[in-house]
C-alpha cells in the first residue's frame, strides 16, 4: 500500500518548548485518519509540518514521498487544508470565493464545487459573512476539495459546530471520500463520531504520539479484564497494561497485545470478566497516562521511535 | 416522512461498543433472519449508505466484504450488491422448538428467584465458558 503521510522522529521546538517530539507515524493512502489529543498536544503542529507552512526542528516529514518544505510546489498542489476557524473573506460572495480559488489553483474543479454547494443548499450569491457557522465550514470544505487534493488535512473541522451541522459536514466529507482517491487526516479533541468516520487513529498527548494504527486492529488488540486483584494481576503480568483501577474487591485493567481471542488466552474462569473496550475507553486510557517517553512498548501496533 | 429507496435502513449506535462495520453486518444478518431481506433484494450502494449515515465508505465496504465472504450477498458489476442467500428458512423452523424450551427454562429461572440481570449474566458466563472449552 502506498503511503500518503509519513513522519520519522519528527520534532518541532518553539524556543525551549517542544510542540512535537520524536513523532513517527505512517498514514497509508485511502485512510481517514484521526489525530486525537487534548489541546496543545501537537496536532496542529503536525498538520502544519505536513503542509510545509512550518519547518521541522529535527526529523523528517514526507507527503507522497516529498518533503513539504523542501519541495512545496510538488506537495501543495496535492494537499488541501481546512483550517480550524475556516478563514474566508467575509465580504466575498460564495461565487467570488470560488473565482478566487480557481485563480490560485491550476487543477481547480469549478463544476464539482458548484454541485457540492447546491447539494448542501448554499446559494452562490450569498455573502460569506451572512452564512451560518455550519455553512461556512461547508464552503471551506468545498474550496479545499475543489482543488482536487489527494491528501486533505483538516484542523478541528467540527469543533465549533452544533450536532446537526457537524453531521452534515461529516456527511459531505465522507461523500468526498466515497468518490475515491482521497486520504484524509483530521485532528479532533471530540471523540464522538470518530469511529463512524475514521478508520485510522493517532493518539497524541504531551507533544508525543502515544498510539497509532488501524482502528479495528486497535480495538481487537485491547481487552478490559475485571476480577479479583490477584487473578487479574496474574493475567495482566503477561501483557502490556495500559491502565489499571482498583477497588477493595475488584481490579480492572486494560491490556494490549493479548490477541483477538481472549477466551483462548485466558482461563475460563467465571470470576474474571474479559470484555472488549470501546474505542473511547482505549483513547482515554492512553491520554490518561500522558507518557513522556512516547509509545508504550506494544506488541503489534508499535510505531515507537 | 422520508422513504428510502433501498431495502434496509442502517443505523449506527456509537455507544454500543460494537465496531460500526460489525453493526452493519449484524443488521443485514438480522434482516435476513426475520425475512425483511430476501434473495434478489438489493442492498444500499456504498454511496447511499455513506450519505445516509455520514459513515466512512471503507466501513461499508468492509461489512459487505464480510457478508460476501459468508456467501450471503454478492456484488454484480455496475449494478450493485444483492442478497443471494437468506438465513430465514433453516433457523426459523428450529426456533419454534428452541423458543418453547427457552420459555420453560425462563419459568424455572424465575421460580428459582433469578431476575433479568442474573439471567443475562448466567447466559453470558455459560456462553463464555462453552466458547473457552471449544477453544482448548
Amino acid at each position: 500500500m502506498s503511503i500518503a503521510l509519513e513522519t520519522t522522529r519528527l520534532s518541532k521546538r518553539y524556543g525551549s518548548t517542544w510542540a512535537l517530539r520524536e513523532c513517527s507515524v505512517t498514514i497509508p493512502q485511502g485512510k481517514v485518519a484521526a489525530l486525537v489529543g487534548p489541546n496543545g498536544s501537537g496536532k496542529t503542529t503536525l498538520l502544519q509540518l505536513a503542509m510545509g507552512v512550518s519547518t521541522p526542528s529535527s526529523g523528517r516529514v514526507e507527503v507522497f514521498g516529498w518533503s513539504p518544505h523542501e519541495q512545496p510546489l510538488l506537495v501543495l498542489a496535492r494537499v488541501g487544508f481546512v483550517a480550524q476557524d475556516h478563514p474566508l473573506y467575509q465580504g466575498f460572495t460564495v461565487a467570488e470565493m470560488l473565482r478566487f480559488g480557481s485563480k490560485l489553483n491550476p487543477r481547480w474543479d469549478d463544476q464539482m464545487a458548484v454541485v457540492r454547494l447546491e447539494r448542501v443548499g448554499i446559494p452562490l450569491d450569498r455573502r460569506v459573512g451572512k452564512l451560518s457557522g455550519g455553512q461556512q465550514a461547508q464552503v471551506a470544505l468545498v474550496l479545499a476539495l475543489a482543488k482536487r487534493p489527494e491528501l486533505l488535512l483538516l484542523d478541528e473541522p467540527v469543533a465549533a459546530l452544533d450536532p446537526l451541522a457537524r453531521r452534515e459536514f461529516l456527511q459531505s466529507l465522507m461523500d468526498a471520500v466515497a468518490e475515491g482517491g482521497l486520504t484524509v487526516v483530521l485532528s479532533s479533541h471530540i471523540l464522538a463520531d470518530l469511529e463512524r468516520v475514521c478508520d485510522y487513529l493517532v493518539v497524541m498527548s504531551a507533544s508525543r504520539v502515544q498510539l497509532a494504527g488501524d482502528i479495528d486492529d486497535i480495538v481487537n488488540d485491547h481487552q478490559l479484564v475485571t476480577g479479583a486483584r490477584e487473578q487479574v494481576e496474574r493475567i495482566a503480568s503477561r501483557h502490556a497494561v495500559i491502565q489499571q483501577r482498583h477497588s477493595d474487591r475488584q481490579t480492572t485493567v486494560l491490556v494490549a497485545g493479548a490477541g483477538t481471542d481472549a477466551a483462548s488466552v485466558w482461563p475460563a474462569d467465571d470470576s474474571v470478566l474479559v470484555e472488549t473496550p470501546s474505542l473511547e475507553e482505549i483513547v482515554l486510557a492512553y491520554l490518561g497516562q500522558r507518557s513522556d517517553t512516547g509509545m508504550i512498548a506494544r506488541p503489534r501496533l508499535e510505531v515507537a521511535p | 416522512m422520508r422513504i428510502e429507496r433501498s431495502t434496509v435502513l442502517f443505523r449506527i449506535d456509537p455507544r454500543s461498543g460494537v465496531p460500526p462495520y460489525q453493526q452493519l453486518v449484524q443488521q443485514v444478518r438480522q434482516a435476513l433472519r426475520v425475512g425483511w431481506l430476501e434473495v434478489g433484494d438489493q442492498l444500499p450502494t456504498v454511496r447511499d449508505a455513506v450519505r445516509q449515515l455520514a459513515i466512512n465508505p471503507n466501513t461499508v465496504l468492509k461489512a459487505y466484504r464480510e457478508l460476501e465472504h459468508e456467501g450471503l450477498i454478492a456484488g454484480r458489476p455496475g449494478q450493485g450488491t444483492f442478497v443471494v442467500k437468506t438465513l430465514a428458512d433453516a433457523s426459523i423452523k428450529n426456533q419454534v422448538a428452541l423458543r418453547r424450551s427457552l420459555q420453560r427454562w425462563f419459568a424455572a429461572a424465575i421460580d428459582a428467584g433469578l431476575d433479568d440481570e442474573s439471567i443475562v449474566a448466567l447466559f453470558e458466563t455459560t456462553r463464555r465458558s462453552l466458547r473457552a472449552e471449544e477453544a482448548v
